[in-house]
């Protein structure tokens, strides 16, 4: 909470606050705490969905995969912040800018190739096993 | 740049009107960033290297994620896939990312004999992770899983091998650095070049979440 609060100083000082925000950049680097803070809920992170699946927990196979894929998610944020050190206010804000680009073409390849393929995919004509079997 | 031009230009014209006249007054140019904060630029560029680095692995994964199912009547993910292996070399990749902070945080105190012993400490985690992941390579392919076997395992070995290999170039990249740092000491340009492998290091963890979860969970969950 009050590094949000301090981050929105930041961005409301923007002008004349610029080289303290840039002089705590010793701090960008991270502290012990903030590896630790980081290691021990990358580790959960990284438990719970491997027990998810050897275990079974979920009847539904689907709501698992939904459920660790936001586990994933949850855990790049944790590495960006804690691990990469990334904030609204590191080398101007241009960091997350990249980011946020790059996210966003990274959903686009990901989600566009799943879809369109699997469109592809349903109107293929269908073969069975046995003809799978005899492709060269 | 500008100026030479223009003195140039004023020359050849040899007709001083009011632009040749305003010509010598150029431009003041101030900078607003603050000076002396040399690496900076080089971490954005690295950042954004890593950035494009993202999208050669989101290619990779969008890749695996369409042809994942495509077997050939060979063996799927819940046949070929080792969790308790995959749960120990996630974990061999975690502490190399914080072993990396503890040296990176005896970096900032100057104390050389604790940075090279925590830099070793990660680039043993390191080569246990690789030695894990090819000892797994290995087994799939004298199984007959090969790279060869199906479009499933032809994206597999792409996407996770191209992720090995980047872990691979990040210990050769460790080593070089272990060699430098007792070499020159902590002088700018090996601290700049300790984050950026920092960086590069955190980033190598970060795709592996996305490899774990997508290909080896969800693989074994969905299969």
């Amino acid at each position: 909470m009050t590094a949000q609060s301090e981050r929105q100083n930041a961005v409301e000082h923007h002008d004349t606050d610029a080289h303290d925000a840039h002089d705590d950049s010793g701090s960008h680097h991270g502290s012990f705490k903030d590896y630790l803070i980081g290691f021990v809920l990358a580790a959960v992170l990284t438990a719970i969905p491997f027990w998810i699946v050897i275990y079974d927990v979920f009847r539904n196979p689907m709501v698992g995969a939904v459920v660790i894929l936001i586990f994933a998610f949850v855990q790049i944020v944790v590495h960006m912040v804690y691990f990469l050190h990334l904030n609204s206010k590191s080398e101007g804000g241009w960091t997350v800018l990249a980011l946020i680009f790059t996210s966003i073409l990274v959903v686009i390849t990901l989600a566009g190739s799943l879809w369109v393929m699997s469109h592809l995919d349903s109107n293929m004509m269908p073969m069975s096993p046995d003809q799978m079997r005899s492709m060269p | 740049m500008t100026a030479h031009s223009g003195t140039a230009f004023t020359e050849i014209e040899a007709t001083p009107n009011a632009e040749a006249t305003a010509e010598p007054e150029a431009p003041v140019f101030y900078v607003t960033e603050e000076h002396g904060h040399a690496e900076g630029s080089t971490m954005l560029g690295f950042w954004i290297y890593l950035m494009s680095d993202s999208l050669i692995f989101a290619v990779l994964f969008a890749t695996y994620g369409v042809l994942s199912r495509n077997y050939a009547a060979g063996p799927s993910p819940a046949d070929l896939f080792d969790l308790p292996l995959i749960a120990l070399n996630t974990s061999l990749l975690l502490f190399s990312s914080i072993t990396y902070g503890v040296a990176m945080l005896e970096v900032e105190k100057r104390r050389m004999g604790l940075t090279l012993f925590w830099l070793g400490v990660t680039g043993l985690f390191g080569l246990g992770f690789l030695g894990i992941e090819l000892y797994e390579f290995h087994h799939l392919i004298e199984e007959g899983a090969g790279p060869d076997r199906s479009a499933f395992l032809s994206a597999f070995f792409a996407l996770v091998g191209t992720h090995g290999l980047h872990v691979t170039f990040g210990i050769v990249w460790l080593v070089t650095l272990m060699f430098q740092l007792p070499k020159h000491g902590f002088i700018p340009e090996n601290r700049r070049r300790l984050l950026c492998l920092g960086m590069f290091w955190h980033f190598l963890d970060v795709i592996w979440i996305g490899v774990f979860t997508f290909v080896y969970l969800m693989g074994v969950l969905l299969a």
